[in-house]
């Protein structure tokens, strides 16, 4: 790329950092973000093996929230606060990672979708509409029995289990964003310019990448930080349903044993609430970041210049 | 001679099956360019034109007929239009549309030298298209995003593009209409300077006889499909032959000193072409009765015209003005074209 | 009393970071029977007037001066009685008619809303009268009633708001671009249709077009506006034939005669591109593109001045025997 182009995008960074720093509800998710980052990268400064191994915790037993253990015990004697941020490492890498694979995945069928779904000779049209049901197909089937599914098998063929959570929440997340994508697509597709790419000489290949992603990707990066939001709750959701995370700490790993352990009737209710109230927080901060990436990246929000 | 570009009874249509499509977009045309002409095709909207000028392009394939390029039919492979492209560029009506928001004037220009892997410096390649168009100094645009430029400065930007892969027709669909009126004169008179500096033949479609008048040396006026009269600018507009023509011309405020003829209704559906000659529902003649005082009003209704060949200095399809095919009217046969 | 008057009206819309000035001293006027015309490219300011005239211009617009319908001025008509006004006194054809029609109502519908408004037909049968013959006034078939927009031509869509327009009887139509993207015939159908209206009803009419040529067929008189001020004015075919404003000339040049040698293989435009409001330049705004500038155009600002009884132009050619008082 040349010198001019690349000052350009330093002045099209800058321009949209300074649209995002004025919107409130980004600004407060950004934030927010950036302390739970911060205390997930230092949680094994915070917490150390012992703390957190159920033989060797020194605390009382199921103690409620006091000054030494502002979010309680649990049933081992560690420290709920503890818990809670040692759990953020696993869901957060789950969220994000299965987001990264989700959003792949949609972004390269929803665009091909699009483009070959259009007018064209038949095999092209067959092509765009055989990932065009493909993806409809995986709409359609019911979310969480597809993922209890796919972890019974992962679990049966010894998968580690992290991993297979972050394989079977991507592959299951990856429609919607094909959808929103190839909607996207269809509308870029009949705008003059990839006419004109067209006639230009340019082929598939080209009007794709060159011209229909560009114009793709703000949409793709607001709605990606909506589906991490939907990744963390999932893998929260597997966790609870025992089939996630298993030995590893997470949040739901943590209100999964809240619950075998009967913490609701039993009163202890600081044992699911914290690690509950860190979802929430965590969920509510992405999206109000993608709702202000939304605000600002939609195209057809943008007003002329 | 050797018409640069040309057309042979060309049938282009969409929808319905190959042999019998829904929508008859051109419906029968024969035209001819030669080499450094600047032809203009006009008509109102459904007529065909800008369907005409596409499969000029290659971009839509004809169910009949052929598209010829320097006496070679097009081949149709991706291969052989790719090759295509660099011989015959478009420019697009709408400069605002035609620019991706995204890119850079300068990667606008760019972008057809990276396709076909254009040796050379492409900077200096982008600058020399930029200055021929008329955007000096060139390298001050090379930054700027389309929406900082007005609409004249677009247009010409999309010119630069076309420029760049050094064609040898442009084929410019309305390249005026949704530009100021100010600001069309300056556009005008950089087709007809580079036809003059660089060689260049132009197929202007426009809807507007004034351009034509303006920049063209042929012009053909098509209607449903089909072109019903074809000559040069100035004895076409001086004298028109075919009725729509002349109602065309005496409607335009510019021509003030006709009577305007302002036709009823709306032109059909080209799914619904009337039978016998197209035009003759809408037809001032034979409504007046002049068709019938010259013996030739069932003709009319009845018989549907032969295309229009591209024969003669000054043709029309019409019955009344005396069709080539019937040989009173306009040189039969032997003169060559475009003289 | 003129039907219509405008007199030194200055608009500037709110923007993100402050005011751009879209109208800067403009004055025009109106009677009953006559067509006037505005012309001007795009971002002159024309549309604004007219959204003016009504009220019409979104909250927190900057507007001085006074427009008086009928010697009251609707600028400063309290609420209820610009609602009375607005349709019944004066009515607008809109830009785009394409996008002007709400999709999923049908033709007799819209058309009958503003009567319903207004209340000015008691009986669902003389509404449907009154639709259909309003339909009939616009050369559209009156059975079209029951269709809906997207069943029509382009043509009829501007036919059939033209007689949203008529519905109240108006005095005053405002027609803002209403030929614009219409085919020529269909053009000039819709031309005829708007000056036999004029002569039948004796309405005054308001007719907005970036092409000069149109005006100069239908309008009486012309006002060519550039950069939110008011260049040249007069009669259509004085304007049109003998332009003396520079801007006028080309843009009356921009369209040429048929059949005249001189525009034979020479099209004629202005360089440069029409100001930017916020950033006007220095002296005449016009100066930057003018073929005919001289040195004190770059510093004095030039405002009408009389060229006879009936004409004026702001420019600094035009002998200085008296300026157009405002």
């Amino acid at each position: 790329m040349t010198t001019v182009a690349w000052t350009r995008r330093r002045f099209a960074v800058s321009a949209f950092w300074r649209s995002f720093r004025a919107d409130r509800e980004g600004l407060i998710g950004l934030i927010s973000l950036l302390v739970i980052a911060v205390i997930a990268l230092a949680a094994p400064l915070l917490a150390s093996a012992t703390e957190l191994s159920p033989t060797k915790a020194t605390g009382p037993v199921l103690a409620a929230p006091s000054l030494e253990y502002p979010f309680g015990t649990d049933d081992s004697g560690r420290s709920v606060l503890l818990l809670v941020i040692w759990g953020s490492r696993v869901s957060l890498l789950v969220g994000l990672a299965a987001t990264l694979i989700s959003m792949v995945i949609g972004t390269v069928v929803g665009v091909a979708a699009g483009h070959f779904g259009g007018a064209g000779g038949f095999l092209t049209r067959f092509a765009g509409g055989t990932l065009n049901r493909l993806t409809e197909w995986f709409l359609v089937i019911p979310y969480l029995p597809l993922a209890i599914a796919l972890m019974v098998v992962a679990i049966r063929y010894n998968l580690p289990l992290v991993l297979a959570v972050i394989i079977v929440i991507g592959i299951t997340s990856w429609p919607s964003t094909a959808r929103l994508v190839r909607a996207q697509t269809l509308a870029i597709e009949g705008r003059p310019y990839i006419e004109r790419a067209k006639v230009l000489g340019a082929g598939h290949w080209h009007q794709m990448t060159r011209h229909v992603l560009p114009n793709v990707m703000p949409l793709v990066l607001a709605n990606t930080t909506l589906t991490v939001s939907i990744a963390i709750l999932a893998e929260t959701t597997l966790s609870f349903l025992g089939l996630g995370s298993g030995d590893s700490i997470s949040w739901g790993t943590i209100i999964s044993s809240a619950r075998n352990h009967v913490a609701m009737s039993n009163g202890q209710w600081w044992w699911f609430l914290f690690p509950g109230i860190a979802v929430v927080v965590v969920v509510r901060a992405f999206n109000m970041c993608g709702r202000a990436l939304e605000r600002i990246l939609d195209p057809r929000l943008k007003e002329r210049s | 001679m050797n018409p640069l570009l040309e057309v042979r009874d060309l049938h282009v249509g969409f929808g319905g099956s190959r042999h019998r499509p829904l929508v008859r977009a051109v419906d029968g045309v024969e035209l001819a360019v030669e080499r450094g002409q600047i032809v203009a095709l006009a008509g109102e909207s459904g007529c065909g034109k800008t369907t005409l000028a596409r499969t000029l392009l290659g971009l839509e394939k004809p169910w009949k007929g052929e598209v010829r390029f320097a006496g070679k039919p097009l081949d149709y492979s991706t291969r052989g239009l790719k090759a295509y492209r660099r011989k015959v560029q478009l420019v697009l009506q709408d400069p605002t549309g035609a620019l991706n928001p995204r890119r850079t004037v300068y990667e606008a220009v760019a972008e057809g030298l990276r396709i076909h892997r254009v040796p050379g410096d492409e900077r200096a390649l982008v600058a020399e298209a930029l200055s021929q168009a008329g955007l000096r100094p060139a390298e001050r645009f090379f930054g700027r995003y389309p929406h900082e430029l007005s609409g004249g400065q677009r247009q010409r930007v999309v010119i630069a593009g076309a420029l760049a892969l050094n064609p040898d027709v442009i084929v410019a669909d309305e390249p005026v209409s949704s530009l100021d009126a100010s600001v069309r004169g300056e556009i005008l008179a950089l087709l007809m300077s580079l036809r003059d500096s660089l060689g260049l033949t132009v197929l202007v479609v426009t809807h507007d006889l004034g351009l034509a008048w303006n920049i063209a040396d042929r012009l053909a006026v098509m209607y449903l499909g089909r072109i019903v009269e074809i000559g040069r600018t100035e004895q076409l507009l001086a004298a028109p032959k075919h009725p729509y023509t002349e109602a065309l011309l005496s409607v335009l405020p510019e021509t003030a000193h006709r009577t305007p003829i302002i036709l009823k209704g709306e032109a059909p559906d080209p799914r619904r072409i009337p039978a016998g000659c197209r035009f003759h529902p809408r037809c001032p003649a034979l409504a007046s009765g002049a068709a019938e005082r010259a013996g030739i009003a069932a003709r009319c209704v009845g018989e549907t015209l032969p295309v229009l060949p591209q024969i003669g200095p000054h043709a029309a399809a019409c019955l009344l003005a005396g069709h080539v095919g019937e040989g009173i009217a306009g040189a039969a046969g032997n003169t060559p074209v475009g003289v | 009393m003129a039907l219509l008057e405008i007199r030194d009206l200055s608009i500037a819309y709110r923007v993100a970071g402050g005011s751009l000035p879209a109208v800067r001293g403009v004055s025009l006027t109106v009677e009953a029977g006559e067509v006037v015309g505005v012309a001007g490219e795009s971002g002159c300011g024309k549309s604004t007037v007219a959204g003016a005239v009504l009220r019409l211009l979104p909250t927190g617009t900057s507007v001085i001066g006074s427009v008086l319908l009928n010697g009251q001025d609707v600028l400063t008509m309290p609420w209820g009685k610009l609602r009375a006004v607005r349709w019944s006194d004066a009515s607008i054809v809109f830009q785009g008619a394409m996008s002007g029609l709400n999709p999923v109502r049908r033709i007799g519908d819209q058309i009958a809303e503003p009567m319903l408004v207004h209340a000015t037909v008691a009986t669902r049968r003389a509404l449907d009268s009154r639709v259909s013959e309003l339909l009939e006034q616009v050369g559209v078939p009156a059975w079209r009633a029951r269709s809906y927009p997207h069943e029509l031509s382009g043509g009829q869509r501007q036919r059939v708001m033209i007689a949203m327009a008529l519905a109240c009887s108006p005095q005053l139509i405002i027609a803002d671009e209403p030929t614009t993207a219409l085919d020529v015939m269909v053009q000039a159908q819709v031309l005829a249709l708007l000056k036999s209206l004029v002569a039948e009803r004796g309405v005054g009419m308001l007719l907005i077009s970036h092409d000069l040529s149109v005006l100069s067929n239908v309008c009486d008189r012309v006002a060519v506006m550039y950069a939110g001020r008011v260049v040249e004015e007069g009669p259509a075919a004085q304007l049109f034939g003998d332009a003396r404003h520079p801007y006028a000339q080309a843009l009356a040049a921009a369209f040429p005669v048929i059949g005249d040698p001189t525009s034979r293989r020479a099209p004629r435009g202005l360089p440069g591109d029409p100001p930017d409001p916020t950033d006007l330049p220095s002296g005449c705004p016009f100066h930057p593109r003018c073929p005919a500038r001289v040195d004190v155009c770059t510093v004095d600002d030039v405002r009408l001045r009389t060229v006879s009884p009936v004409r004026s132009a702001a420019c600094v050619h035009v002998p200085a025997a008296s300026e157009v008082a405002s």
